[in-house]
C-alpha cells in the first residue's frame, strides 16, 4: 500500500497545532497566576510598613494600619476552625469507619460534596437568618459560625479520604488484640492518617481565611479595636472590600496591602499543606 | 489454705476490675460511635437548615410577588418592586462566558499535564495551577477592578466594538461604550477562577485512562492529537462533563470577584459590554443596606434561587463523577 505522504503531513501538522495550543493554554494559566502575584506585590508592598501591624483602620485621609482587621480575621478564623474541625473529623470518621458501606453514608457523602462547593454567600444568609436576626445585631459569633459551616465539609472530605488510605490489616490486627473499635480508630487509624488530617485542617483554614461573602452580613465590620465577640468585628477581607471600592486613595492603598497579606497567608498555608501531605506519601 | 483463699480473692478482684474496664470501654465505645454518627447527620441537617432558613426568609417576597418574582426585571427599592430576572440573567450569562473561555483552556492544560509535560515539570506546574484555585476570590475582585478592567477597557473593548460594528447581531452584542467593568469582564474573571477547578478534575480523569489503550493507539501510528481526540476524551467524557458542571457550580455562586467588576446595574442589556448584576453580587452589595422587610426578603429569595440552581448543577456534576469513578474502579 502506498504511503499517502500528503495526508501524513497533514495529520502531523494538525497534531503539532494541537500540542502547541496545549502548551499555550498552560503558559496562559501560569501567566495569569504570575500577573496576579506581581500586581499584588507591586501595589501591596507600597503600603507595607510597621504601621500596618500596629495601627487601627483609619478614617479617610489619615494614616493608619490594619491591626483590628488582622486581629478580627485571626479571631474569627480560629473560632470557626475550632468549632468546625471536631464536627468535620467525627463526621468523616463515621463515613470512613462505621458506615463505610451504608446507604446513609453515601447520601451524606453526596450532600457533603455539594456543601463543599455551595456558594459561600448563601452561608452568610443562612447564619443571618439563624443568628443575626434573632440576636438583633451583627456579631463576631455569627461570623465565626458562618466560617465553621464552611470548614465542616472540607474537613469531612479530607478526613474520610485519609482514613480510607489506612490499610485494613492495621485495624484487623488491633481488633484481634482486643481493642474496642473506638480505640482502634482513635489510637491506630487516627495515628496513621494524622498528616493527611492536619493537611485537611490547614486547607480549611486557608479557605476560610480569605472568605468575604459570608462575613459581610454576619460580623459586618468595625472601625475600631474590639475583642467583644458579641459585637461587630472587623476582618481583613471585609475591610479590603470596603476600602477598595472607596474613592479614597489611602484606603485603596491599604486594601492592596491587606490583599497582599491575605494572599501570602493563604498561599503559604496551602503550600505547607501540600508539602505535609507529599512528605507523608513518600514514606 | 490462706494462700488458696488469697488466689481466689485475687481472681475475684481481677474479674471485677476486668468487668469494670470492659464496661467503661463499652460505654466510651458507644459514646464515640454516637458522636460520629450525630456529626455525620449534622451535615444532612445543615443542608436542610440552609434550605429551610432561605425558604422562611424569602417567603414574604414569594408571597407578595408570586411567580412573577422570577420573570420581572424591575428592581426598585424605592417603590418596593422587586424582580429577580435581571440578576438571574446576569448570573447565567457571566457563567456561560466563563465556561466558554475556561473549558477549552482547562482541557488544554490537562492534556499538557498528562500527555506532553516533561515529568520533572508536572508536579510544579500542577501545583501552580492549584494555587490559582487557592487565591481568595476577593483578590480576583480587587485585581479585576484595578488591573484587569482598565486593561480590557483600553485595549480589548474598543477593538471588539470596532471589529463588529458592521456585523448584524454581533454589533448589538458588542455595543459600546467601553466601560471596562461589565458582563464580559466578569465572565473573564470567573473564567480565571474556575479554570483550576476544571483543570484539576480533567487531569484526574485523564489519568484514569488505561495506558494500554493509549499505547496501542500510539503503536498504530496515531498522532498525539488523534490519541487525545479518539481515545482519551471519549473514554473520560462523563468525567469531563462532571468537571465542567463542578466549575459551573462555582461560577454561578461566585460572589466577591464579580461584585467588584459587574457594575451592579439591575437591567438586562443586549450588549455583553454593558454593566449588569448577578444574584450573588446583588446580595453582597445591597443586603446590609436593605431597609424594610420586603427588600430583605427579596434578597434572601434571590439567595434561595441561587442555592437551588447551584444545588441542581452540583448534584448533576457529582452523579457524573461518581459514574466515572465506578468505571475506573471496575
Amino acid at each position: 500500500m502506498a504511503l499517502d505522504l500528503a495526508k501524513y503531513r497533514r495529520r502531523r501538522i494538525r497534531s503539532t497545532i494541537t500540542v502547541a495550543l496545549c502548551w499555550a493554554a498552560s503558559a496562559l494559566g501560569l501567566t495569569i497566576l504570575g500577573v496576579i502575584l506581581a500586581t499584588l506585590l507591586y501595589k501591596g508592598l507600597a503600603g507595607l510598613g510597621p504601621k500596618v501591624f500596629t495601627e487601627m483602620t483609619p478614617p479617610p485621609g489619615s494614616d493608619g494600619g490594619l491591626l483590628n482587621a488582622i486581629a478580627g480575621s485571626l479571631v474569627m478564623t480560629f473560632a470557626g476552625v475550632v468549632v468546625g474541625t471536631p464536627i468535620g473529623i467525627l463526621a468523616g470518621t463515621y463515613l470512613a469507619e462505621y458506615g463505610r458501606y451504608s446507604k446513609v453514608s453515601s447520601v451524606i457523602r453526596f450532600i457533603n460534596d455539594i456543601l463543599l462547593s455551595a456558594p459561600s454567600i448563601v452561608t452568610g444568609l443562612f447564619v443571618y437568618e439563624l443568628l443575626v436576626r434573632p440576636m438583633g445585631h451583627f456579631s463576631a459569633f455569627a461570623g465565626a459560625a458562618a466560617l465553621a459551616v464552611l470548614v465542616i465539609p472540607t474537613v469531612v472530605r479530607t478526613t474520610e479520604n485519609m482514613l480510607l488510605l489506612v490499610p485494613n490489616q492495621l485495624r484487623e490486627a488491633s481488633s484481634a488484640l482486643g481493642l474496642p473499635q473506638s480505640l482502634v480508630i482513635r489510637k491506630i487509624a487516627y495515628k496513621a492518617a494524622r498528616a493527611g488530617m492536619i493537611t485537611g485542617v490547614l486547607l480549611a483554614i486557608a479557605r476560610v481565611s480569605g472568605e468575604t461573602a459570608p462575613l459581610l452580613f454576619t460580623s459586618l465590620n468595625n472601625q475600631f479595636w474590639s475583642t467583644n465577640l458579641n459585637a461587630p468585628m472587623a476582618s481583613l477581607p471585609v475591610v479590603i472590600f470596603q476600602y477598595a471600592l472607596s474613592p479614597y486613595e489611602d484606603w485603596q492603598r491599604l486594601a492592596w496591602t491587606g490583599a497582599l497579606l491575605i494572599t501570602a497567608a493563604v498561599l503559604t498555608l496551602s503550600i505547607a499543606a501540600r508539602w505535609l501531605s507529599s512528605s507523608r506519601t513518600q514514606q | 489454705m490462706t494462700f488458696m483463699a488469697d488466689v481466689h480473692s485475687n481472681a475475684a478482684a481481677a474479674a471485677v476490675a476486668r468487668r469494670k474496664v470492659l464496661e467503661r470501654l463499652r460505654t466510651t465505645d458507644g459514646i464515640f460511635r454516637g458522636l460520629t454518627l450525630s456529626s455525620a447527620y449534622f451535615v444532612l441537617i445543615l443542608l436542610g437548615a440552609i434550605f429551610a432558613s432561605l425558604v422562611v426568609g424569602g417567603y414574604l417576597a414569594f408571597k407578595t410577588f408570586g411567580l412573577s418574582f422570577l420573570t420581572t426585571e424591575v428592581w426598585n427599592p424605592v417603590t418596593e418592586q422587586f424582580g429577580a430576572l435581571a440578576a438571574i440573567y446576569g448570573t447565567l450569562i457571566t457563567s456561560a462566558i466563563a465556561m466558554l473561555v475556561a473549558v477549552p483552556i482547562s482541557i488544554g492544560i490537562a492534556v499538557f499535564l498528562t500527555e506532553l509535560c516533561p515529568m520533572a515539570l508536572r508536579r510544579p506546574i500542577g501545583i501552580a495551577i492549584e494555587l490559582l484555585a487557592g487565591v481568595p476570590s476577593i483578590i480576583y475582585g480587587i485585581w479585576g477592578l484595578f488591573f484587569f478592567a482598565p486593561m480590557i477597557q483600553q485595549y480589548v473593548q474598543p477593538e471588539l466594538i470596532a471589529t463588529f460594528k458592521n456585523v448584524p447581531v454581533l454589533n448589538q452584542m458588542f455595543a459600546g461604550p467601553p466601560y471596562g467593568i461589565g458582563i464580559l469582564t466578569s465572565g473573564l474573571i470567573l473564567a480565571m477562577m474556575v479554570l483550576p477547578f476544571v483543570t484539576a478534575v480533567c487531569r484526574d480523569v485523564f489519568e484514569t485512562v488505561p495506558p494500554v489503550l493509549k499505547e496501542a493507539a500510539y503503536g498504530m501510528g496515531w498522532t498525539t492529537r488523534e490519541v487525545v481526540r479518539n481515545v482519551v476524551i471519549p473514554y473520560t467524557r462523563v468525567g469531563i462533563i462532571g468537571g465542567v458542571m463542578l466549575g459551573l457550580g462555582r461560577a454561578l455562586g461566585e460572589t466577591m470577584a464579580v461584585t467588584f467588576v459587574i457594575g451592579n446595574a439591575h437591567r438586562i442589556s443586549g450588549s455583553i459590554l454593558a454593566p449588569g448584576t448577578t444574584i450573588s453580587a446583588t446580595i453582597a452589595n445591597e443586603f446590609t443596606e436593605a431597609v424594610g422587610d420586603i427588600y430583605t426578603s427579596s434578597l434572601i429569595a434571590l439567595g434561595l434561587i441561587l442555592f437551588f440552581i447551584t444545588f441542581v448543577v452540583l448534584a448533576l456534576a457529582r452523579l457524573m463523577l461518581m459514574r466515572i469513578e465506578k468505571k475506573a474502579g471496575a
